[in-house]
């Protein structure tokens, strides 16, 4: 697989111009629940805290912070314009399929009618060393919707 | 042992490597010659873990086919053959570094060879309020008062066990700051290593920076505050003549396989004095003089610290790996490596972007260079790289508390051996020059 397959367009693209990037500055909207979460990963110290907005049962805001490769803020990225607007259930459901194709070693392809832009990530699955790379902000968005469901 | 010297040695003795010796060197080594992405495998990860020659890697086979079998039991002939292979390879290390033959404990790797020394000391302590050992153990005994000095270039390795150890005894760890270059501040070394400072433990050459550190300015202090010396020779032992009798160290630890040899073994030196007073870490079989039902009575050095079934085959693999780095030179590998770290820092600060840590271009260094690119974070660099075919580490390097103090998560290392061309520098060069495009930085 070339590098190019790895590092699709729309990740070099989403790890410059990061989507709900700036969780300091941004307050979470009025009468929405809040659930938040702190994710390190150890081996190359990327970092992420991001923050879910629930209001009825849909996801109106997710903002982070964060510090890492451009795997991972991309990810973070695409995770944020794809969340906004899905229903809790729904966008558990997305996280639970993006960690199973990561998971796959390659052997399942992304949907993008699941996944949208995140289908990009499909290439990480080849690398083992990256999955935690492009799951660390999903993992987050996870914990912060049990906190705030 | 007598070292002779033919005048093959003496001929190399006064040679430098170049790179048609290092391109024979590497016929030796079966794993570099493949392809990575379809590029040649060029390996600059040896700070982490090096390759082996075929040498030692039959030499390990040998022993499964021809001699295996439990060593310092058994009368007959595998067991005699098996003891004798294991024993020499003793020699051959205790003979590379400077020591004698009773002061090389073999360990599973450095950071056990650490952690065997921390354990010894708090088991010192715990004897000593017992009332065991004489009064040279009762010296040994650390307690709340007492202050451990470790630098804030360290390896987790040489940092973690110390804590610990603190933690145990009551003792205070301290350590001793670095310069905004990564450069031990001496300055303070003499002010922290003072009368309650018992022991003082550093790595020889930086497993991040490069830097060769002072030991003998650093003994000098803790020679004045009576306090034992710990080196972590990890990245010196493989790569520069270590005399640990010379240097005057009470003890040191370095890694098989970052010495051309294989994992599952490494080495503890520790003066014999000390050795045979320190309380044993692990016990059980093979360490023991007398037993009854109630207790036990303890072998001096090295059996003493080696309960239980030793890493045979790998002790005498890892003979053969000082074998060929003896006979190879291991002057000469130092001074190519030097080239090679020289020629990577000079080709890295010439690179926009780049901030390379520790020594500047032209400054002492041993073969490896860790640095930061600017706006692309270290993974994607490895990742880079990679799809040329080389091989580099990337992360913080074991060394958190060093990166915080430089202002950085995360850096990309690049680690030379005998094995590795100028060509292999400079490719790798060329690659570095192209990652801030690719990633719009």
């Amino acid at each position: 697989m070339s590098l190019d397959q790895l590092y699709q367009q729309i990740i070099l693209d989403h790890s410059k111009a990061r989507h709900g990037s700036g969780l300091a500055e941004t307050a979470a909207p009025d009468g929405a629940s809040t659930g938040q979460s702190h994710q390190l990963n150890p081996v190359c110290g990327d970092e992420v805290t991001l923050r879910v907005a629930v209001d009825h049962g849909t996801v109106t805001q997710l903002a982070w912070d964060g510090a890492g490769c451009s795997i991972s803020m991309a990810s973070a990225s695409v995770l944020s314009e794809l969340a906004e607007g899905m229903t809790v259930d729904e966008l558990r459901s997305v996280i639970g399929n993006f960690r199973e194709v990561l998971r796959s070693r390659g052997k399942i392809p992304a949907d993008p009618e699941i996944l949208g832009d995140a289908a990009a990530f499909e290439g990480v699955a080849r690398y083992a060393a990256r999955v935690k790379c492009a799951m660390i902000s999903w993992v987050a968005a996870e914990d912060a919707l049990n906190q705030a469901a | 042992m007598a070292v002779v010297s033919t005048p093959t040695t003496l001929t190399r003795a006064l040679s430098a490597m170049d790179n048609a010796e290092v391109l024979r060197i590497r016929n030796d080594f079966p794993v570099l010659n493949q392809t990575v992405n379809g590029r040649p495998l060029i390996y600059l990860d040896s700070g982490a873990t090096s390759q082996n020659p075929l040498s030692v890697i039959e030499a390990e086979q040998e022993f499964y086919e021809q001699r295996n079998a439990a060593v310092h039991r058994g009368a007959h002939h595998l067991a005699v053959e098996a003891t004798e292979v294991f024993e020499d390879a003793r020699q051959t290390v205790a003979d590379f570094v400077g020591a004698a033959y009773e002061e090389i404990v073999w360990t599973s790797n450095a950071t056990e060879g650490l952690n065997v020394i921390s354990y010894a000391l708090s088991n010192a302590a715990l004897w000593a309020a017992q009332g065991r050992g004489d009064a040279r153990l009762r010296d040994l005994a650390l307690g709340p008062g007492d202050e451990i000095v470790v630098t804030e270039m360290e390896h987790h390795a040489n940092l973690i066990p110390w804590q610990e150890l603190a933690y145990r005894t009551g003792a205070t760890l301290r350590h001793i700051p670095l310069d905004d270059a990564g450069v031990l501040r001496m300055d303070e070394a003499a002010e922290i290593v003072g009368e309650r400072t018992r022991l003082l433990a550093f790595t020889h050459a930086s497993n991040v920076l490069g830097t060769i550190n002072p030991v003998s300015d650093l003994v000098t202090l803790a020679r004045r505050a009576g306090a034992l010396v710990v080196l972590d020779a990890c990245q010196s032992a493989p790569h520069l003549a270590l005399d640990v009798k010379q240097l005057d160290v009470d003890f040191a630890v370095f890694s098989g396989h970052k010495m051309l040899g294989p994992t599952g073994v490494g080495v503890l030196y520790g003066k014999q004095e000390l050795l045979d007073v320190l309380p044993p870490v692990q016990t059980g079989g093979s360490m023991i003089t007398t037993v009854t039902m109630e207790r036990a009575e303890y072998l001096p050095a090295p059996q003493r610290f080696e309960a239980g079934t030793q890493k045979i085959s790998q002790a005498v693999a890892l003979a053969a790996a000082v074998n060929y780095l003896t006979e190879t030179g291991i002057d000469r590998v130092h001074r190519w490596e030097s080239g090679l770290g020289q020629r990577m820092v000079a080709g890295l600060e010439a690179i926009d972007g780049i901030r390379v840590l520790g020594p500047a271009a032209g400054q002492d260094r041993i073969g490896l260079a860790a640095f930061d690119v600017a706006g692309v974070h270290a993974h994607d660099v490895g990742q880079f790289l990679d799809a040329r075919g080389i091989a580099v580490r990337v992360g913080h390097h074991c060394a958190q508390p060093l990166h915080r103090r430089l202002g950085l998560t995360a850096t990309t290392r690049a680690s030379a051996y005998l094995y590795n061309t100028t060509d292999d520098v400079d490719e790798f060069l060329d690659a570095v020059s192209g990652v801030r495009a690719y990633f719009r930085a």
